[in-house]
C-alpha cells in the first residue's frame, strides 16, 4: 500500500468515491437549473426549495399514505413538478418579456415562502426518513465500507443525468426544444405549441430537483433549510461549468463533488469554501465557465 | 447645498412647469431631513438609528441595481464585514468611533475591489450568482475566524467618544451622528448619480455595447461603481455596529443580502428615495412581527412575489409615475 | 434611575413593616427560539413550562400578580437585544428566561446587568455565563458546556472508552466543547487519537466518518449540536460505525434530538443530561401536565424546558421574599440565599457565580427492543453528584467568586 501526501491510497479511494456521491446531487441540481435556464432564460432560485419539497413529499407520503421509498421516487417528483407547472402558468410566464433579473427575484421570493411554510408546519429540527429495507447494509470494498444506498445514489443519478442529456441532445423532442430556444417564432410556425413546451420544461427541471430531494431524504436530515444551504453552492457549480451545456453541468457537478471530497481529507476547514475558490479561479482564467459557449 | 438640486432637477416629461414639480427632489429631501430631526421625539430612537443604517445600505445597493443595472445578491458581505471590523476596531483596538467606522468602511471597500473585479467579468444573472457565491464564501470565513467571534458575534462594543470628546452613550449625540452620516451618504450618492460619471453608468445600464462603442471603458466604470456601492454599504454596516453595539453573523449571511434587495424593490429600483422608504417599510414590518417570528419569512417572500408581479416600480416609483415627477 | 430604585426599596421596606397582603407585580419575558433549530429544545415548550410555574406559584400566593410575555429571538443576538430592550424599556419586564443559543444569552446577560434586571438562562450552553462573563444579575440554571464535557468524557473513559476521535463543529462552541472534553478524557487516563473539524451545517459527514472509522478509536465524540449531530449519527449508522464496535458520544444531545433520530439509529448513544422526564413520579406527573398545556401528547419535555419551570418558580419565591421585583441584583442575591427546592430538580442551591447546582445523569439511549412505550428513551448509567457535575468555582474565573 502506498501513500499520497501522507494519506494511504486506500483511504483516498474511499474519499474519491464519496466525493462522487455528493457530486451526484450537484450534478442533478445543476442539470435542472441548466435545463430551465436553457428554455426559459430564468435562474430558478427556488430550485433548492423544490429539492427540499421533494424530500418532504417523500416523508409525508410515507407518513400519511404509507407509500414507501420506491413509489415516492416517482410520485414525489411528479407532485412537485406539477407544483412547478402551476407556478410557471400563474407567475413566471408574465416575466419572459422582462429583464431576466425579475425571474431571479420572483423565484427567490417563492423560495422564502416555501421554506417559511415548511418551517411553520414541519418544524425546523428536521425529521427522520428511514432507509428502505432493500437498500440497507453495504459491502466491504477492501478500501472502504460502501453502503448499498450510496452506490444506488451514484447509479441512479448517472442514469437520470445521461438520460436527460440523451433526451435533449439526441431525440426529436430534444431537437424541437433546442430549436425553440434558438427561435421560438419559427418553431411555432411548424405547428409546435411552444408555451406548453416551456411549461413542461420548467415542470421537468423542478421534478429533477425533487428527485434529488427524495434521493437525499434517507441520507440527510429532512429539514426546511436543507435546500437553501445547497442552492448557493450549486450556483457556484453552474458558474464554473457555464450554463450553456447540459453535459457540462453534469461533468462539473460530479467533478466538483470529488474536489470537495478531497478537500475534506487534506484541509477539512476549507471544505465548504473550496467550490467558491474554484469559482473565483475559473472566473479569472475562463470567465465564460469551463463549458460556456459565450466569451 | 440646495442650489445644486435646483439645477439638476430637470422638468420631467412634459409636466406643467411648476415650482413643486421642478423641485420635487429637493422638497422631499427637506421633508425627510426635517422628519428625521423631529422623529426621535415621537418614536424609539434606537429603532430610527438602525433604520437609517439600513436605509443607507439600501441606497448603496440601489446605486448598483438602479443606475448600473447590476443585481448584486451578496451585499451582506460589505455590510457585515464593515460591521465586524468597525466593532473589532472599537472594542479590541480601542479606536474612537469615527476611526472604527472608517476602518470598517475601508475593509468593505477592499472587499469590494476584490469581489467586484471578479464579478464584473460576467453580466446579468451570472453577476448575481457570482456575488452571492463570493458573499457566502466570506460568510463561512466569518464563521471560522477568531476575529468575528463566530456564533456569538462581537458583543458589548463600546460606543466611545466621538473625536475623543463627545460621549456617544448619550442617545441624542449618537442620533445626530447617525443622521449626519446618513444624510451625507445620501447626498454623496445623489452627487454620483447626477455627475457625468453617473450619466455614463446609466448609459451602461441602458445599452452596454453602445457605451463601449462610444469609447467608454465600461469595465472600469462598473468596477468603480461597484466599489463605491460596497464602500457605502460598509459605512452603513460600520455605523450600525457602533449604534447597536453588536456585529453578528446575521449581517453577513445571505438572508441579509436578500433583505436589502427586498427593501430596494419595495421602495422602487432606480428611484433615489425608494430604498429609504422601502427599508423603513420592511423594518417596521419586522419590528411589528417579531412576536410572530415564524411568519416573517413567508411574508417577505410574498412581498417579493407581489412586487415582481404587480408593482415593479415600487412604492416611490408608482407615486412618482402617478404624479409625473422625479423622486 | 437611582432615585426610583431608592423609592422602590423604601416602598419594599414599608410593605415589609406593615406585613400587609399588598399585591406584588412581576412580569416575566420568555425569550426563546420559536421557529428554528432550538424550537423543540426550548420554544413553545418553554413557554408552556413557564405558564405551569406561574400557575403553581400564584395558586399558593394569590397576592403575587405575574404576567408573562414571550417572543422569538430567531437565534440572532441583534434581534434578541432588540426585543429585550423593548420589553424592559416599554413593557417593564422584570426577568428574561430561557434563551437557548449562547450568543443571544451572552447579550441578555449583559443587558440584564446594564438595566439591573434578571436573566435566568435555561437554554444556553456556554459556561462563560458563570465564568469570565459572569455578573450579579444572571443565573445559569440547567446545564453548561463544562458539565457536558465532564459528565460524558469522564464516565466513558471509566467504562473502557479510553481512545477518542472528535468530530468538531468548526466554530467557537465546538472548539470549546472539544477542548474541555479532551482535557477530561486525558485527565482520566484516556487518549485522543485524532480529530477533524467540520464546517457548521455540514450535510455530508461520510468523509469525516471514514476518517473516524480508520482511526480505530473506541469513542467518536461529537462536539457539535442540533442538525450536525443528527446527521453525523444518522450517517454513522449507514456506514456501520456502531456495528463495527465504535460508539458515539453526543456531547450535546437533547431528548428532542433522540426523537428526531429514532431509537433505531440513536441506540447506544451516551449523553449527559440534568433532567429526564421518566426518572421520578414527580417528573412523570409534571410531564402529563406539560403535554396538556403544550397540547402535544406525543412530545416529551427536555431538560431546558424543565429548567424554565424550576427557574421561574425559584425566581418568584425570591421576589415574594423581597416583596419587589424592581432591583434585579437584589432579587438574584435573594435567589442565591434561598435554597432551591422544586418537584423537578429537587433540593439544590445557586452558587455565588450564578451557577445553579444539581446532579447530572449519564444516560444511554435504549434500543427499540428495550423501549417499552413512547418516550422511553434512556437507561441511567450513572449519577454525578452536584459538587462534581459542575466546574469548581475557582476554575471559572468569575469576578464574583473573589469578592
Amino acid at each position: 500500500m502506498f501513500e499520497i501526501f501522507g494519506i494511504p491510497s486506500m483511504a483516498l479511494f474511499g474519499q474519491l468515491l464519496i466525493g462522487l456521491i455528493n457530486g451526484s446531487f450537484y450534478a442533478l441540481l445543476s442539470l435542472g437549473l441548466a435545463v430551465i435556464f436553457g428554455m426559459l432564460n430564468i435562474i430558478n432560485f427556488s430550485h433548492g426549495a423544490q429539492y427540499m419539497m421533494g424530500a418532504f413529499a417523500a416523508y409525508l407520503l410515507l407518513k400519511f399514505t404509507g407509500l414507501g421509498y420506491w413509489p415516492a421516487l416517482i410520485v414525489a417528483p411528479l407532485l412537485v413538478g406539477l407544483f412547478g407547472v402551476v407556478i410557471e402558468r400563474t407567475m413566471l410566464r408574465y416575466l419572459y418579456k422582462l429583464d431576466h433579473l425579475y425571474g431571479l427575484l420572483l423565484t427567490f421570493g417563492l423560495a422564502l415562502i416555501i421554506e417559511g411554510v415548511a418551517r411553520k408546519n414541519l418544524g425546523s429540527a428536521g425529521l427522520p426518513y428511514v432507509l428502505p429495507d432493500s437498500l440497507q447494509g453495504g459491502h466491504n470494498l477492501g478500501f472502504m465500507f460502501l453502503p448499498n444506498y450510496r452506490a444506488w445514489v451514484i447509479v441512479a443519478s448517472l442514469v437520470v443525468c445521461f438520460g436527460t442529456w440523451f433526451a435533449i441532445e439526441r431525440t426529436r423532442l430534444g431537437a424541437y426544444l433546442r430549436a425553440a430556444t434558438e427561435n421560438p417564432t419559427l418553431v411555432r410556425a411548424f405547428g409546435i405549441n411552444v408555451p406548453v413546451m416551456i411549461t413542461l420544461t420548467y415542470g421537468f427541471g423542478v421534478a429533477l430537483a425533487a428527485f434529488a430531494g427524495v434521493m437525499a431524504a434517507p441520507i440527510y436530515n429532512v429539514s426546511p433549510q436543507m435546500g437553501s444551504d445547497l442552492i448557493i453552492v450549486v450556483f457556484a457549480v453552474v458558474v464554473i461549468g457555464g450554463m450553456g451545456s447540459i453535459l457540462g453541468a453534469i461533468i462539473t457537478g460530479f467533478g466538483l463533488g470529488v474536489v470537495e471530497g478531497l478537500t475534506k481529507v487534506f484541509f477539512p476547514e476549507a471544505s465548504n469554501t473550496v467550490i467558491f475558490v474554484v469559482m473565483a479561479i475559473v472566473l479569472l482564467v475562463r470567465p465564460a465557465g469551463l463549458f460556456g459557449r459565450r466569451a | 447645498m440646495d442650489t445644486q438640486f435646483e439645477i439638476k432637477a430637470a422638468p420631467p416629461h412634459g409636466a406643467s412647469p411648476s415650482v413643486w414639480r421642478d423641485n420635487s427632489e429637493t422638497i422631499l429631501f427637506v421633508i425627510m431631513a426635517v422628519g428625521l430631526i423631529v422623529a426621535p421625539f415621537f418614536t424609539y430612537p434606537l429603532f430610527l438609528m438602525e433604520a437609517m443604517c439600513f436605509a443607507l445600505f439600501a441606497c448603496a445597493f440601489n446605486l448598483l441595481i438602479g443606475y448600473v443595472g447590476l443585481l448584486s445578491f451578496g451585499h451582506a458581505l460589505y455590510f457585515g464585514w464593515g460591521a465586524y471590523l468597525s466593532a473589532y476596531a472599537a472594542k479590541s483596538w480601542g479606536l474612537t468611533p469615527e476611526l472604527a467606522i472608517l476602518t470598517g468602511t475601508a475593509t468593505a471597500a477592499l472587499c469590494g475591489v476584490v469581489a467586484g473585479s471578479l464579478a464584473i467579468r460576467r453580466q446579468g444573472i451570472y453577476f448575481a450568482m457570482i456575488t452571492l457565491a463570493l458573499a457566502q464564501m466570506m460568510y463561512f470565513f466569518a464563521l471560522q475566524v477568531k476575529l468575528t467571534g463566530g456564533e456569538d458575534g462581537i458583543q458589548a462594543v463600546p460606543r466611545g467618544f466621538l473625536f475623543g470628546l463627545i460621549d456617544l452613550r448619550n442617545e441624542a449625540a449618537m442620533y445626530v451622528v447617525v443622521l449626519a452620516i446618513f444624510l451625507a451618504g445620501f447626498l454623496f450618492i445623489y452627487r454620483i448619480i447626477h455627475s457625468p460619471f453617473g450619466e455614463v453608468l446609466k448609459a451602461i445600464r441602458e445599452n452596454e455595447p453602445r457605451a463601449i462603442s462610444l469609447g467608454y471603458k465600461t469595465e472600469r466604470y462598473k468596477l468603480i461603481a461597484f466599489v463605491l456601492s460596497a464602500t457605502l454599504a460598509g459605512l452603513a454596516g460600520s455605523t450600525k455596529a457602533i449604534v447597536v453595539q453588536l456585529a453578528s453573523l446575521t449581517d453577513v449571511n445571505w438572508p441579509m443580502s436578500g433583505e436589502v434587495v427586498l427593501m430596494t424593490l419595495v421602495g422602487g429600483l432606480g428611484t433615489i428615495f425608494g430604498p429609504i422608504v422601502g427599508s423603513f417599510v420592511i423594518l417596521v414590518m419586522q419590528y411589528k412581527l417579531s412576536v410572530v417570528g415564524e411568519w416573517v419569512l413567508v411574508i417577505q417572500g410574498a412581498i417579493f412575489v407581489a412586487c415582481v408581479l404587480l408593482f415593479r416600480r415600487g412604492v416611490i416609483g408608482e407615486i412618482a409615475a402617478k404624479l409625473r415627477i422625479k423622486l | 434611575m437611582k432615585k426610583s430604585l431608592g423609592l422602590a426599596a423604601l416602598a419594599a421596606v414599608l410593605v415589609c413593616g406593615t406585613a400587609s397582603a399588598q399585591d406584588i407585580k412581576v412580569k416575566i419575558g420568555v425569550l426563546t427560539d420559536m421557529s428554528s433549530l432550538y424550537a423543540d429544545v426550548g420554544g413553545p415548550g418553554s413557554v408552556a413550562a413557564a405558564k405551569l410555574a406561574i400557575a403553581d406559584f400564584t395558586k399558593d400566593h394569590p397576592n403575587v400578580k405575574v404576567e408573562m410575555v414571550s417572543a422569538d429571538h430567531q437565534n440572532k443576538p441583534d434581534i434578541g437585544s432588540q426585543i429585550a430592550n423593548k420589553w424592559i424599556d416599554v413593557e417593564h419586564v422584570d426577568a428574561i428566561v430561557d434563551v437557548p443559543n449562547s450568543g443571544v444569552a451572552l447579550a441578555m446577560s449583559q443587558l440584564a446587568k446594564q438595566k439591573n434586571k434578571v436573566f435566568i438562562g435555561s437554554g444556553p450552553a456556554s459556561s462563560d455565563l458563570t465564568g469570565a462573563k459572569c455578573n450579579a444579575n444572571t443565573v445559569h440554571w440547567t446545564y453548561d458546556t463544562w458539565m457536558l464535557a465532564n459528565g460524558t468524557g469522564k464516565a466513558l473513559v471509566k467504562t473502557g472508552g479510553d481512545t477518542w476521535f472528535f468530530l468538531t463543529s468548526d466554530y467557537a462552541f465546538g472548539h470549546a466543547l472539544e477542548r474541555d472534553t479532551a482535557a477530561v478524557v486525558e485527565k482520566a487516563g484516556g487518549k485522543v487519537l485524532g480529530k477533524v473539524r467540520h464546517p457548521l451545517n455540514t450535510n455530508d459527514f461520510s468523509s469525516f466518518l471514514l476518517q473516524a472509522q480508520s482511526s480505530k478509536a473506541k469513542i467518536i465524540g461529537l462536539a457539535n449540536a442540533g442538525g450536525d449531530t443528527i446527521n453525523a449519527i444518522k450517517q454513522g449508522a449507514e456506514f456501520g460505525i456502531v456495528k463495527g464496535g465504535q460508539k458515539f458520544a453526543g456531547l450535546l444531545v437533547f431528548a428532542s434530538d433522540v426523537n428526531a433520530l429514532g431509537l433505531k439509529t440513536a441506540q447506544g448513544l451516551v449523553l449527559t443530561s440534568t433532567w429526564y422526564w421518566d426518572m421520578t413520579d414527580a417528573n412523570r406527573a409534571w410531564t402529563k401536565r406539560w403535554q396538556a398545556e403544550r397540547n402535544a401528547p406525543g412530545k416529551f419535555p427536555t431538560m431546558v424546558q424543565a429548567g424554565v419551570y424550576s427557574g421561574v418558580l425559584h425566581y418568584l419565591k425570591a421576589v415574594t421574599a423581597l416583596k419587589s421585583a424592581a432591583d434585579g441584583a437584589a432579587v438574584v442575591a435573594e435567589m442565591k440565599k434561598l435554597p432551591t427546592d422544586d418537584p423537578l430538580f429537587g433540593k439544590g442551591s445557586i452558587r455565588i457565580d450564578g451557577r445553579k447546582m444539581h446532579p447530572a445523569y449519564l444516560l444511554e439511549v435504549k434500543s427499540p427492543e428495550e423501549s417499552k412505550y413512547p418516550g422511553d428513551f434512556y437507561k441511567l448509567r450513572a449519577t454525578i453528584p452536584a459538587a462534581e457535575a459542575f466546574r469548581p468555582l475557582k476554575d471559572g474565573g468569575c469576578s464574583l467568586a473573589n469578592g
